[in-house]
């Protein structure tokens, strides 16, 4: 059964709505426009001559095999960060919310990386893991593993993957963790009544009852993935090596405020913009139906 | 973003008008000991006159205080001068519209200003195909080779004695690692040591038209046979573990300090943190080369920065500028700061001053840079000015790294590099051609 609330006033509704359609306008539609916009021009760097091409950018890119390549880091990346992310945290939460002593204490601990800017998590990971002088990369060496994310792919993809699911535990933690206390304790100690396991006791009620939280998550955690890891990357491995950690946001940032390369750039987040509406819509469609409220 | 700007802007207009003296802004990415000298010499010429008043601000590294400006210049709220490195020169080039030749700049104002008192290989740099300066000439550097020579003596090598030659170069390497070195040998800023600067040393080409200094029609030539043999033999070093990569840009200089690694080719620009730095004796040489390859070697090429002067500012504040470069151009001023700095001297007169006043016998190895760079330029070696050059050096990067790794050959690897260029420079000519 849906809610609906029912206003007798025409404009009202749009007045209440108003603060939030600002907001939305000012940064998101706006913004999303420049890009459309700056996606058919090309120009010099300080945009004193403008010209119109139409779809060249997107040519440009369409021809380019390693931007094309860069699709598949892409969702290697996204779907390492988005389903390590939210397990590790609904891990944590599971056992942070069965704590009695000192629960607080571990909540601030693990709430903690969030603030944490994301170019600092980068640099943080990059030191532990630096191949001369890491302190991490001196232990695995211990261990028979010659740690080197300068020249292998798969370490520096495991590199950045680790800080960026690091920086976003938190987020998912305090979410997970409201999820799990709003639900009803006498429902759980019914089923444990009834014999119920804690291992069965998760899967078929807690994880059910968290599905809402946990399909909020997978939307947010992709979202993030796809647009908010640039500055990890830009300082873990500049997408290095090769273009092996090189994803879709990281070069849409590298062409646009390093190279200076507006129209390619505005290109790429076009491109960007559609994959991940397309992404949510089918998360929507499809994801959502497993979903109970 | 603009609105800071703006209140930038506001913040230095009020100043502006409590003063009698014009104030021109001068935005560069100089830190630690250069940071001060910058400072330093905006002190010495407010100090020298009272009508114009140099304010430098520190805007961040290179791209980013390049990104700031283009920011700032959309707002309407440029710096009168601007330092861009020698990778955004052509990109600076093409923006007709937002910048004015330092040559106009002093013609207007009346101030003398020979391009021919510059190391050729310096002025022609910044040279427009037409002849006309259009930068000033400020910090220029250029690549080197620095070695450890505790490490040498303790291998066996004679400390004295840097190897010149790449054989001599790998055969070294290979003594220090038979004495137990980890990292024999490493390059900073692969890319402009190992191929551009390679050409140049080699007076092959590195793109045509005169490495795209004369025009901007230029490609990618870098998958020469000179290229493969080179980047092939630095490639099985790597392998034998005699050349240990390091990471892009600078990122390699501090294992070198550190005395992790016992060579490296980087900048003469990294001469002040070895010398403030290191805790062993190290010796400067120039850059080792090829003894067969006909005309090896040549020069190397220029990095640095230089000054651009910015449109839309009012004639007064433009001869301020002028002034100000008048007074850094002079061979005393030239010559303290080559001497301060280990950039290199940019007018022939300042090396002149600075070879009489005994420094290079005092402080053996800062002339190396010098003589690499005061040599007769062919067309081959004049420089390397190409357009949308920030993301070739970063293509340069990724597929050297994949040599490096194992997963491409040099000769895949450079063909790449000419391929993924090529595609960029036909992007800029195309982007550039009106206008």
């Amino acid at each position: 059964m849906e809610k609906r609330v029912f206003f007798r006033s025409a404009w009202l509704p749009w007045v209440l709505m108003a603060p939030q359609v600002a907001v939305i306008a000012l940064f998101f539609f706006w913004p999303a426009a420049q890009a459309l916009l700056q996606s058919v021009q090309q120009s010099d760097a300080f945009g004193t001559s403008v010209d119109w091409v139409g779809l060249d950018n997107f040519r440009n890119l369409w021809n380019d095999d390693t931007y094309l390549a860069s699709f598949y880091t892409t969702a290697i990346f996204s779907t390492l960060v988005a389903v390590l992310g939210i397990s590790v945290s609904l891990l944590l939460a599971v056992f942070a919310d069965r704590i009695v002593k000192g629960a607080l204490a571990y909540k601030t601990l693990l709430i903690w990386p969030y603030a944490v800017a994301p170019a600092v998590a980068g640099v943080l990971w990059l030191f532990m893991f630096a191949p001369s002088v890491g302190v991490v990369s001196y232990w695995l060496r211990a261990l028979g593993i010659d740690w080197n994310h300068l020249l292998n792919g798969t370490h520096a993809m495991t590199l950045v993957v680790m800080a960026a699911v690091w920086k976003q535990i938190s987020y998912n933690f305090l979410f997970f963790l409201a999820g799990l206390q709003s639900i009803p304790k006498s429902l759980i100690e019914a089923a444990a009544i009834d014999g119920a396991r804690p291992w069965r006791r998760f899967w078929t009620m807690v994880f059910p009852l968290l599905s809402p939280t946990t399909f909020f998550l997978l939307v947010i955690n992709m979202v993030y993935a796809f647009f908010d890891t640039f500055a990890i990357i830009d300082a873990a491995t500049q997408g290095g090596p090769g273009k092996d950690t090189a994803i879709l946001v990281y070069k849409v940032y590298f062409d646009g405020f390093k190279a200076m390369d507006m129209g390619g750039s505005a290109a790429q987040s076009v491109v960007l913009m559609v994959i991940v509406v397309a992404l949510t819509v089918v998360q929507f469609r499809f994801v959502e139906k497993k979903v109970n409220y | 973003m603009k609105l800071k700007f703006a209140a930038v802007a506001l913040a230095a207009s009020c100043a502006l008008s409590a003063q009698a003296v014009t104030e021109v802004q001068w935005w560069h990415s100089m830190t630690a000991v250069n940071g001060e000298w910058v400072n330093d010499l905006a002190k010495g010429f407010n100090a020298s006159q009272s009508n114009y008043k140099i304010v430098p601000t520190y805007k961040g590294t290179y791209d980013e205080s390049m990104t700031s400006a283009v920011a700032a210049f959309r707002a309407g709220n440029a710096p009168h001068i601007l330092q861009v490195f020698e990778v955004g020169t052509a990109t600076m080039m093409a923006s007709k519209n937002a910048i004015v030749p330092v040559g106009k700049v002093m013609k207007d104002a009346g101030q003398k200003f020979d391009p021919k008192a510059y190391i050729s290989a310096v002025a022609g740099y910044y040279t427009a195909p037409s002849g006309e300066m259009l930068s000033f000439p400020f910090n220029s550097s250029t690549t080197v080779f620095y070695y450890n020579k505790d490490a040498f003596k303790a291998a066996g090598l004679d400390p004295e004695k840097a190897p010149g030659s790449w054989p001599e170069v790998a055969l070294a390497a290979a003594k220090l690692k038979a004495n137990g070195h980890k990292c024999p040998l490493t390059v900073a800023w692969q890319g402009w040591t190992q191929l551009e600067s390679f050409s140049a040393w080699h007076n092959v080409e590195f793109a045509t038209k005169a490495n795209g200094l004369a025009g901007m029609d230029a490609r990618m030539k870098v998958n020469s046979p000179l290229h493969v043999r080179h980047i092939e033999n630095l490639a099985n070093m790597a392998k034998q573990g005699l050349f240990v990569y390091k990471g892009r840009a600078n990122v390699p200089e501090a294992t070198f300090v550190s005395g992790e690694c016992a060579m490296i080719t980087t900048s003469s620009g990294f001469y002040g943190n070895v010398k403030k730095n290191a805790k062993f004796a190290y010796g400067l040489a120039p850059l080792p080369y090829y003894p067969d390859v006909p005309g090896a070697p040549q020069n190397t090429v220029i990095g640095g920065a230089s000054l651009w002067v910015m449109a839309g500012k009012k004639a007064d504040e433009y001869k301020g500028v002028a002034e100000f470069f008048t007074y850094v151009s002079s061979p005393e001023v030239q010559s303290a700061s080559h001497k301060r700095t280990g950039y290199l001297p940019i007018t022939t007169a300042a090396f002149q001053l600075t070879e009489k006043s005994g420094f290079y016998k005092e402080n053996p190895g800062t002339d190396v840079a010098v003589n690499q760079m005061i040599r007769k330029v062919t067309d081959k070696s004049r420089g390397i000015r190409l357009g949308n050059y920030v993301q070739i050096r970063t293509i340069e990067d990724e597929e050297l790294e994949q040599v490096w790794g194992g997963k491409k050959s040099a000769k895949e690897a450079l063909d790449a590099i000419v391929k993924r260029g090529n595609e960029l420079l036909e992007r800029f000519e195309k982007a550039n051609k009106k206008g």
